[in-house]
């Protein structure tokens, strides 16, 4: 098992220096000066040579770029991202200070998501083929077909401006979480609830529950413990993996309801061409994605016990 | 790792041992007639896709004709939607945006197609050091949520729609590569394949008369579900600024702008989002009832 976690852990690392490549790649071979263009906009005027020079190396522009590579690679390993090219401060600490604001956005749309979906889910394994199951279907598929800003800008117009019930923009208060996160945990309710529906019916079919009814045990106990006790496995691992999507797709959501997350962040970064800050930003969200992933397949196995490591997964971490 | 890639589709891999063709088309048709799901869904794309191409006859004005007299005007016997915050009939913008919205998604759609199956065979075939590497790029774009990378692309690349489109296309394709490797290595090692082989056929000539035509349904319910996909997070990033640029009519960017007027006009964001929406259910429903049909061990 050890060696196990041992052997994923090392294969991240070859992925994960192709996300910073990836990430260093985009920053550099996209077009445009960003020296120059930092000092347009901070001094108002073209830079002469000298400044030029000099504002090279306070960014780090005038290596070649292998060395470049390198030395970020090396830095980033150690939390060093380099300075932002608009705010001239360092970009690891803007994408930690913004980050508490999208965990708390992906933490309360999971629980709206999971709080919506488990017992719809369960309701429609239950009552198979019945009119709920029928709804359900119906519903997961308009809900996999909405677009989530869409979606958000529906419940700004119903909520904030219709009613004038709860804020549309900023983050603050609890009031302030409820619409961003309706609009990103709806769209997973959909999926999830369809999830759930599929391995409660894979486990309905199985031997012992149908043991488990024969001893007389109540339908309610049997659900619980043997039913639910079992598919909670295929759950959490979607929505460990829902939880890592929403991560990264809050930033439309964050955008529409000037949530300050790292989403935000990202796309005010491109709208002013701050290349540091972006291939900071590719790193960070490729780790996090990255992290929550191995910890997903863990969780899985811990809860699983009875997945055994197939030639599949040696094949996959050899 | 091929075999597990392609887990979703993997019922179907099993079956692709038989040589015959899966896809005999008339049947098909008739199928997806009986087919409820499917038939609403491939009902809606027929009307939607005829409409968008049909737009320039069907629109009552021009998509950019501006009327300020006219301006937020209510639905109307001449302006069916109404009017926009520039008195453009919102019916005929809804049109002339369906083309852009669902041709584009189709084009992204088909590239990436073209770009997975080549990548897919590739590896496949080849196996080994290529495969290896071509599967780690593969890994490393699994890695990173798309849309996120699609974004970033297009934005370093600037807005506009062919760079959105080449954004989507860079980021999207590791689906379909990884299907196609999974299937073209469950294919390649079944008997008639290796009886093609001992008759001395060339790879390439294998690989098209008797590989392709097996792993055809796996790609098309792929491929439907998919376009629907690449539909929703191309209007996502329209929506964001990075598509078409104003004052062409875009469903994503009718957002956009309609955006501006949520409180004044909210009736702007109705009818762009609703588009998407049935659009994308015509995709979605399309695609589950093609999956039921053409793998009916997942029923």
């Amino acid at each position: 098992m050890i060696g196990y976690i041992a052997r994923r852990i090392a294969y991240l690392i070859p992925i994960w220096l192709g996300i910073t490549l990836l990430a260093f790649a985009l920053a550099t071979f996209a077009p445009g000066d960003p020296a120059r263009n930092y000092f347009q906009r901070t001094h108002g005027r073209q830079p002469n040579p000298t400044e030029l020079a000099q504002v090279r190396a306070r960014f780090e522009l005038d290596e070649p770029i292998p060395q470049r590579y390198l030395g970020w690679v090396g830095g980033a390993v150690q939390g060093d991202l380099g300075l932002s090219f608009s705010s001239g401060r360092p970009v690891a600490d803007e994408l930690l200070n913004r980050f508490p604001a999208t965990l708390q956005l992906a933490a309360a749309a999971t629980l709206i998501a999971v709080a919506v979906a488990v017992p719809i889910g369960v309701l429609a394994a239950l009552k198979r083929n019945s009119w709920v199951d029928q709804l359900t279907r119906g519903v997961a598929m308009l809900g996999a077909s909405i677009p989530s800003f869409w979606l958000a800008l529906l419940l700004i117009i119903f909520f904030s401006v219709k009613l004038q019930l709860l804020p549309s923009s900023g983050r603050g208060g609890f009031d302030h979480l409820i619409l961003p996160a309706l609009a990103l945990g709806l769209g997973d309710a959909a999926i999830i609830a369809r999830l759930t529906r599929s391995s409660l019916l894979e486990v309905l079919g199985e031997d012992y529950v149908t043991t488990a009814r024969a001893k007389g045990i109540s339908e309610g106990r049997v659900v619980v413990r043997h039913v639910l006790r079992n598919s909670l496995a295929a759950i959490v691992t979607q929505v460990g993996l829902a939880f890592g999507f929403l991560l990264a797709y809050s930033a439309i959501v964050e955008v529409i309801f000037v949530w300050p997350g790292i989403g935000l962040l990202a796309v005010e970064a491109i709208g002013q061409r701050d290349y540091n800050m972006i291939q900071g930003f590719v790193v960070f969200a490729g780790t996090i994605f990255v992290v929550i992933n191995l910890v997903v397949d863990l969780l899985y196995l811990w809860l699983d016990p009875r997945v055994t490591l197939g030639p599949q997964e040696r094949a996959a971490v050899a | 790792m091929a075999v597990e890639a392609a887990s979703t589709f993997a019922p179907d891999a099993d079956r692709l041992g038989s040589p015959t063709v899966l896809l005999p088309k008339k049947s098909l048709l008739r199928q997806l007639i009986r087919d409820r799901t499917a038939l609403v869904g491939l009902i809606i794309l027929v009307v939607m896709f005829g409409l968008a191409l049909a737009a320039p006859l069907v629109a009552p004005f021009d998509p950019n004709d501006a009327d300020v007299v006219n301006r937020y005007a209510p639905p109307s016997a001449e302006h069916w939607l109404g009017t926009d915050n520039l008195g453009r009939d919102e019916f005929s913008r809804l049109l002339f945006g369906a083309r852009i919205s669902l041709f584009a998604a189709l084009a992204v759609g088909i590239a990436i197609l073209a770009i997975g199956i080549v990548v897919g065979m590739i590896s496949g075939f080849a196996g080994g050091l290529v495969d290896g590497i071509l599967m780690r790029i593969v890994d490393v774009l699994l890695a990173f949520p798309s849309l996120l990378l699609a974004l970033t692309i297009t934005g370093m690349l600037g807005p506009g729609l062919f760079h959105l489109l080449v954004g989507m296309a860079v980021v999207w394709w590791t689906d379909y590569a990884r299907l196609m490797r999974g299937l073209v290595l469950t294919v390649k090692e079944r008997p008639f394949i290796e009886s093609a082989k001992a008759l001395g056929l060339p790879r390439r000539l294998i690989a098209r008369r008797h590989i392709l035509p097996n792993i055809v349904s796996p790609v098309i319910v792929l491929g439907t579900l998919q376009t629907g996909r690449l539909l929703l997070a191309l209007s996502a990033l329209s929506f964001l600024g990075l598509g078409v640029q104003p004052p062409t009519a875009e469903w994503g960017a009718m957002l956009s702008e309609g955006r501006n007027y949520l409180a004044s006009a909210p009736q702007l964001m109705l009818y762009p989002g609703l588009a998407i929406t049935i659009a994308a259910l015509g995709f979605n429903l399309l695609g589950d009832g093609l999956r039921d049909i053409l793998d009916p061990t997942l029923r």
